[in-house]
């Protein structure tokens, strides 16, 4: 009998299908990987696998042990034992160690802690995983590794048997890559199932009993890891034809409007060293250049850093209408004013004001246009804001209707209509069409090659691939921040993009 | 005004001006109509008049998303200042009453400049600056009260004129209703209502004395600021930082400098505050405007400002210190026992919060 039984795990957004009628089986002991690109349904089933969402917001059944579960939150899940390792960390940095491992556990006598039985119960778990630091430090100053231990402790010690890692070497060195996957192995032999999911295809490969390989919230194939090969699971990964329905931008003729030389951002969570390095690129107007690779791969370090916005040292040579600046740009409003604009990956929380309306929302970069005097010109102000309203068929009932009542797509329009109003000569898109659904993402893609040909330069990260493909000519894969391959015209394939982003080229 | 504003406005207009109802019907009812005679209202209003200054200017402070408890400590010392400099160091009035604004600003940028460049939460830069300048006060004034000059006094104590109210009142219902509304202004239906109300608090007024002159001031102030909030790109900033202080930084507004504005201007507010106080009371005090902050938080807050940030009007504000004045006001005419007020303004302020919270759940 199977440990754990997925049967047709379906689950709608609005708008969208993240997962379409999912199986999935886990035998105990069993390390089983899951495949698949950004956005293909991976983290959704292992937030619904770990009553993140609550049992009944998605359909199908989950059978644990033969018995159909419904989890009705994350404690429910951990105490039946499936534990989830998420990439973010979920941590108390200022307790000690031995405090993180018995959160809510504490042993107590008469209302006290008993920090002696506290401590040895803590030490007693991080034995469990090889581990044997001083449980009194606080977690802030363990490495990113020992933290995750430290997780893996607490779920192993609340009898967790099904362990779900999501992405978990992404931010460990290679040592302690290594020490993960020894330690799973070790589990797996003591009958800890886990389900692992990753991109780095060689770790899958290491580690593997199983590998299903999901695909737009499909589960297109699951087989053995012995029956696959690394080729194998990026074709299935990739799966579909590029689209024609893509519009195709003219070509670019314009001189070169935006480059940059040596660029190099670092790690604010990794002292001395650098989420991307040795970055070099230059976009004409009315190009667009595509920027690949995978989630933390410092595709978002690279836009933001552009426009000024890294929490982090910046360096390196930025041109800029072809003149040579002298420092990168240091706050936004020195990029917006040289002409460069960003569209953020995470619209709600760096794009808009949610509580605010669409005419405060569109005219909020270009406000100092507005004013009369000492007032702002209302009538200016919102005869202006109805112009992208128009020209993106922005669908609000109203200028005055606020953002946060307006669908995902109509939102992401707002955020690009609102630096139309600013004419900016350089555009940076990350993600423009996430979570948006196709009739929205074909008006976006519209948007985009009609501001290119007007003349803008425009940086385009995405990671859906037969987007980055159709929109961009040229595409500079990332892998862990450093440049992997430079593709263009025939050799961009999504096949070569893909084994580049993941190294297994 | 954002849509935003103007449906959370119209809630709250009504679950308020219904409150304040119910509270004036209490209290009418209670002291036997003494409570809406002509000279009670005017009291009230010139009663309300400081902490609504305070909560007019705190609205934009926490609409930003920051908090500012120094406001009482600092126009108790402003008031002080101004007070000494006429007393003491016999500086023409005009030149005292100055000295206050341009310190009072000069303290608030300082304190805003802490908070927004070295990144300080204002709760605590401002806790501290609460400190230093009750510190301050009592060293100036060396425990004893100061009396400014009958001038001075004025400012919080006398009546403007009845045929100068009378103007003023006619004037500005004869703009509201005569000067052709533009696309994206003000209704004609809220210029007509706001005409008569102008015009029937003018009349309540004379019936009394005339209207008080800081009322006047507090009128003046409170049209100025509801413009700076709803007209100008720095009051539209300020409720962008609060709505959502990243994407603000994103669009390529200067966190630093809007923060730092508008403690300047919460300081400038506080010397006007602190002169009208020091006028209406009488004297310059070691403990003048000790808890005011609070009062003007309250004010802000039932008037529908979110402490979140991103959310809150000047108008609302001012209603909210009306409740405020009309509890204490009210109680007083009926000889509560003084401990009772405190005990009721606290309930009203969580009552009226929570009567929002619950209001709004549905709409989300």
């Amino acid at each position: 009998m199977a440990l754990l039984e997925l049967r047709g795990i379906t689950k709608d957004f609005p708008g969208v299908r993240a997962l379409d009628a999912v199986d999935l089986d886990l035998e105990p002991g069993q390390i089983h990987a899951l495949c698949g690109e950004n956005g293909a349904g991976k983290s959704t089933l292992i937030r619904i696998l770990s009553g993140y969402y609550p049992g009944g917001t998605s359909e199908g059944t989950i059978r644990l042990r033969g018995e159909v579960v419904r989890f009705a939150g994350i404690a429910e899940a951990e105490r039946r034992g499936v534990a989830v390792i998420a990439q973010e960390l979920a941590l108390v940095p200022d307790l000690s160690v031995a405090e993180n491992l018995m959160l809510g556990r504490e042993p107590v006598r008469r209302g006290f802690i008993q920090w002696d039985r506290l401590r040895a119960a803590a030490r007693d778990a991080l034995a469990r995983v090889g581990a044997d630091f001083d449980v009194d430090r606080p977690v802030r100053s363990l490495g990113v590794g020992q933290q995750q231990l430290v997780e893996i402790a607490r779920a192993l010690d609340k009898r967790a048997d099904i362990l779900v890692l999501d992405e978990p070497t992404a931010s460990l060195g290679e040592r302690d890559a290594q020490r993960l996957l020894g330690l799973l192995r070790g589990l797996a032999a003591k009958n800890v199932a886990a389900i692992y999911v990753s991109h780095r295809l060689e770790e899958v490969f290491a580690i593997a009993d199983r590998i299903t390989v999901l695909r737009d919230g499909r589960a297109v194939a699951s087989a053995p890891a012995g029956d696959w090969t690394p080729a194998r699971v990026v074709a299935a990964m990739v799966g579909r034809p590029v689209s024609t329905m893509y519009p195709r931008p003219d070509p670019p003729r314009g001189a070169e409007s935006f480059s940059v030389e040596g660029w190099r951002v670092a790690d604010p969570d990794r002292p001395g060293r650098f989420a991307l390095d040795g970055v070099s690129f230059s976009v004409r107007a009315g190009e667009i250049l595509g920027i690949g690779g995978l989630m933390g791969s410092g595709r978002t370090a690279l836009l933001a850093s552009l426009f000024g916005a890294a929490r982090a040292r910046v360096s390196g040579t930025l041109r800029v209408a072809g003149r040579e600046r002298r420092a990168p740009f240091r706050a936004p409003s020195e990029a917006i004013a040289s002409g460069v604009a960003l569209v953020s990956e995470d619209r709600k929380r760096y794009g808009l004001v949610p509580g605010a309306s669409v005419l405060e929302n569109l005219t909020l970069p270009t406000l100092r246009s507005f004013v009369r005097g000492v007032l702002l010109d209302d009538d200016a102000r919102a005869e202006a804001a109805r112009r992208p309203v128009e020209a993106l068929s922005i669908r609000t009932p109203s200028l005055a209707a606020r953002v946060a009542d307006l669908s995902g797509g109509t939102q992401q329009k707002v955020v690009i209509g609102k630096w139309l109003l600013a004419k900016p000569r350089i555009l940076l898109l990350d993600e423009p069409t996430r979570g948006i659904d196709v009739g929205g993402k074909a008006e976006i893609h519209e948007i985009i090659c009609r501001l290119a040909s007007e003349g803008a330069a425009i940086v385009l990260v995405s990671s859906d691939l037969p987007e980055l493909l159709a929109l961009s000519r040229r595409v500079i894969v990332l892998k862990q921040g450093r440049p992997a391959a430079h593709l263009e015209g025939p050799s961009a394939t999504p096949e070569a993009l893909v084994a580049a982003a993941t190294g297994s080229a | 005004m954002s849509a935003r504003g103007k449906a959370g406005l119209s809630w709250r207009a009504w679950t308020l001006a219904g409150a304040l109802l119910v509270i004036w019907a209490v209290f009418f009812t209670a002291t036997g109509g003494t409570f809406a005679s002509a000279r009670n209202l005017a009291l009230l209003a010139r009663q309300m008049s400081v902490t609504a200054l305070l909560a007019v200017g705190m609205v934009l402070v926490i609409v930003t998303g920051e908090i500012d408890l120094s406001v009482g400590a600092m126009s108790g010392l402003l008031g002080a200042v101004a007070t000494i400099a006429t007393v003491k160091a016999g500086w023409p009035l005009a030149a005292a009453l100055a000295s206050a604004l341009v310190l009072g600003a000069a303290l608030g940028l300082a304190q805003g400049t802490i908070v927004a460049r070295m990144r300080v939460p204002s709760f605590i830069v401002t806790l501290g600056g609460m400190l230093v300048f009750q510190g301050t006060l009592l060293g100036i004034t060396g425990g004893i009260s100061i009396s400014p000059g009958d001038a001075f006094l004025r400012i919080g104590q006398a009546y403007l004129g009845k045929a100068a109210g009378w103007a003023i009142a006619g004037a500005l219902a004869a703009a509201l209703l005569l000067v052709p509304a533009r696309a994206s202004g003000t209704s004609r239906g809220r210029r007509v209502a706001l005409a008569a109300a102008i015009l029937a608090f003018t009349a309540l007024m004379n019936a009394y004395a005339g209207i008080p002159l800081p009322v006047l001031l507090l009128a003046a102030v409170a049209a100025a600021f509801s413009t700076i909030a709803n007209h100008t790109a720095f009051g539209r900033r300020l409720y962008a930082i609060g709505g959502n202080r990243e994407a603000a930084l994103y669009s390529g507004v200067s966190i630093e400098r809007n923060v730092a504005g508008v403690f300047t201007l919460m300081g400038l507010l506080c010397g006007v505050a602190g002169v009208v106080l020091t006028a209406r009371v009488g004297s310059a005090t070691s403990d003048a405007g000790r808890l005011m902050e609070l009062d003007a938080i309250a004010a802000a807050v039932i008037g529908g400002t979110s402490l979140l940030g991103g959310r809150g009007t000047v108008w609302g504000a001012l209603l909210g210190a009306l409740v405020m004045a009309s509890l204490d006001n009210g109680m007083s005419l009926m000889n509560t026992e003084p401990y009772w007020q405190p005990i009721l303004k606290g309930t009203i302020l969580v009552a009226a919060v929570a009567a929002d919270v619950a209001g709004r759940r549905p709409a989300r």
